[in-house]
């Protein structure tokens, strides 16, 4: 039964990391975990994120999540442009998973008979087994349950890391979310007051390698096997054909758009599993952020631009003071505009005159 | 409001007509002569007058206004091309060197797309040279009598609330979402997006047609309709198709040309009108008169 699933692996993993993972056992159960509570979430599509307490009630947990990963063609652009997507549980980016510090994660990673490729998942926010990643690779047919605790509050990206070339190519072929671990307390300023927010939204940012053909049009193929050789070559060249939120040119915007109301929080995470962007919301700021994503450290104030390191997520804290249309894009503005990084807010409210007026309308040059 | 039905197309009007000395008749029986370049099938619409959402921005007591409706009239036969200029048509003139050839790699009756309004000027010269007749873009307002019922005008909310100007804002993005218009940007051939009542193709289809009016920021009068003063900017036109927008001469790709919010063209194309008093213009410079 060695077949097509075994020639996909076979240039993955090697002899000797399968006989590591042989040899352990996924979980190893302690008393302690198992007299915890437990609580099962069931995860979201981005830019929304599960129901959850910005200040945990009782004790450590265990949370459980199910992910079902799904290899599938999804379209990057208003030109109708694809990519072989492979997602965690659907969409790109994966969903958001929020628990809190010395909760139990638990995770069942389920990969489908109908998809072709072996997968896992590397969380940043775990220790040990490359991020979990030793502990789950599931060929298609599979599934697999890790737990991990959550020692480290912050806002951390997960990602599929099968091995060797396979990792940035599953990366950039969509394979990423975040996790947000919470400090018990909930979320502080600088100063150490509590602060909460009302709305909270998840914005992946994907770079994407689109080959193309000779007229220099966007090549679409069977299955992710086939865009490999083409995709890697596009990839080695470090300049992405797209550069999205949420999988897709546009996918925040118009009905989609982003909501809030004059006077409400929000906390936007932002994730980038691959390369560095720089989030900017044209009109406001974020008024604490947590650029590094870490909320043992104190949120830097009243920043313009925040920056996002390739391979990690990081979480801005904004309170609307003005209504209108607000854009959040990737401020290497050629990336929002021409690649696709842009995402819209609609603000409800009323307007401050004070904030700001058009004193004087546009006309004729006073001479 | 005056909707005619034009009285006249589906016949080849005849390019050379003046070159023979003769003046074109406004119906049905135009004539067909065998010509170097293919001659463009025209609509000749009647005059009339029809009520018309001014282009531009507009301001009454240092607010954005909706932009004033006037009663406009076309006083003279509208000659106007069926179909949008073809990627063909186009390039004879870059064959002449005339044109800039453009990026988009259809072929054929698929209306020219990839054009910036230079291009489109650049277009009309050419043909008017070639033919000894007078090509031109059409006015917006020429463009929206011959459009009809597919005329929409500009992504208006209808709110305007001088202590808040946001609802404007917030009312326009919710129309244009509501409007559901998903991006279309594949030309299409000829004829594809069917006949309007006046008897062109393709108006408002996925092809945005480029005119000859320049953007402009106007104060209203305190009448509320007419016009106190007005700053042009003829670097950008007005453009015309699903809905009126305005972009900068040089833009050839409207879908990065366009704003930070709303709804990019598809694709920049255009239509030329035939403009019968400089017609007459070039007919008596011929005949040696000036």
């Amino acid at each position: 039964m060695l077949t097509r699933r075994e020639a996909l692996l076979g240039t993955v993993l090697t002899a000797a990391a399968v006989a590591t993972v042989g040899a352990m056992p996924a979980v190893a159960s302690t008393k302690d975990v198992a007299g915890l509570r437990r609580e099962k979430v069931t995860l979201v599509p981005p830019p929304f994120v599960h129901a959850h307490d910005q200040v945990a009630k009782g004790g450590p947990k265990v949370v459980e999540f199910t992910m079902t990963i799904e290899e599938k063609p999804m379209v990057i652009d208003a030109d109708g442009t694809q990519i072989n997507a492979m997602t965690y549980n659907g969409s790109v980016p994966g969903p958001l998973m929020v628990v809190h510090e010395g909760d139990y994660v638990e995770l069942t990673l389920i990969n489908p008979e109908t998809n072709t490729l072996a997968h896992n998942i590397d969380f940043h926010a775990a220790t040990g087994a490359l991020g979990g990643g030793e502990l789950t690779l599931v060929n298609p047919g599979e599934q697999v349950t890790l737990r991990f605790k959550a020692t480290r509050s912050g806002t951390f990206v997960y990602h599929c890391a099968p091995g060797g070339a396979m990792i940035p190519w599953h990366v950039v072929s969509g394979m990423s979310g975040a996790i947000m671990v919470l400090p018990r307390d909930g979320l502080k300023d600088d100063t150490g007051k509590p602060v909460r927010y009302d709305h909270i939204y998840y914005i992946g940012e994907n770079d994407f390698y689109i080959p193309r053909d000779d007229q220099g049009q966007f090549k679409k193929y069977e299955t992710a096997g086939d865009n490999y050789d083409d995709t890697l070559k596009v990839m080695r060249g470090l300049i992405p054909t797209h550069v999205v939120f949420n999988g897709r040119a546009g996918s925040l915007t118009g009905d989609n758009a982003m909501k809030a109301k004059v006077g409400e929080t929000i906390l936007i995470v932002h994730s980038q599993a691959n390369r560095d962007t720089r989030p900017h919301l044209i009109g406001g700021h974020g008024d604490f952020v947590w650029e590094q994503g870490k909320f043992a450290n104190p949120p830097a104030k009243d920043l313009e631009t925040w920056f996002i390191r390739g391979g990690s997520a990081g979480a801005a804290l904004y309170t609307f003071l003005q209504p209108g249309i607000y854009a959040y894009v990737n401020h290497n503005l050629i990336e929002a505009v021409e690649l696709g990084a842009t995402a819209h807010f609609t603000v409800e409210g009323n307007w401050d005159d004070d904030l700001m007026m058009q004193v004087e309308a546009p006309k004729a040059i006073a001479s | 409001m005056s909707l005619d039905p034009i009285f006249t197309s589906g016949t080849i009007a005849a390019a050379a007509l003046i070159g023979l000395g003769i003046t074109h008749a406004v119906d049905d029986s135009s004539l067909e002569f065998s010509q170097p370049i293919a001659v463009s099938e025209l609509v000749i619409l009647r005059p009339g007058s029809f009520d018309h959402p001014k282009a531009g921005e507009f301001l009454k007591e240092n607010h954005p206004v909706a932009a004033p409706v006037v009663q406009e009239t076309i006083h003279a036969p509208l000659e106007i091309m069926k179909y949008q200029v073809s990627v063909s048509e186009y390039g004879r003139c870059v064959a002449d060197g005339a044109c800039k050839p453009i990026d988009a790699r259809n072929s054929g009756n698929v209306p020219v797309t990839g054009v910036s309004h230079m291009d489109a000027e650049a277009y009309a010269t050419w043909l008017s040279s070639r033919t000894g007749e007078a090509w031109r873009l059409p006015t917006d307002v020429e463009w929206a009598y011959a459009a009809g019922e597919r005329f929409r005008g500009d992504m208006e909310s209808g709110e305007s609330d001088p202590k808040n100007p946001a609802r404007r804002w917030l009312a326009r993005y919710r129309n244009e979402a509501a409007l559901g218009r998903k991006p279309d940007p594949e030309p299409r051939l000829q004829g594809a997006f069917g006949i309007n009542s006046k008897g062109l193709a393709d108006v408002a289809g996925n092809i945005w047609e480029w005119t000859s009016t320049c953007y402009i920021h106007a104060t209203m009068a305190s009448d509320g309709v007419g016009i106190a003063s007005s700053i042009d900017n003829c670097g950008v036109h007005v453009v015309e198709g699903f809905h009126r927008t305005y972009m900068s001469n040089f833009i050839r790709d409207g879908k990065s040309g366009g704003c930070a919010v709303g709804t990019p063209p598809d694709n920049l194309g255009f239509r030329l009108v035939r403009d019968q008093s400089s017609l007459m213009q070039v007919a008596l410079r011929r005949l040696g008169f000036s």
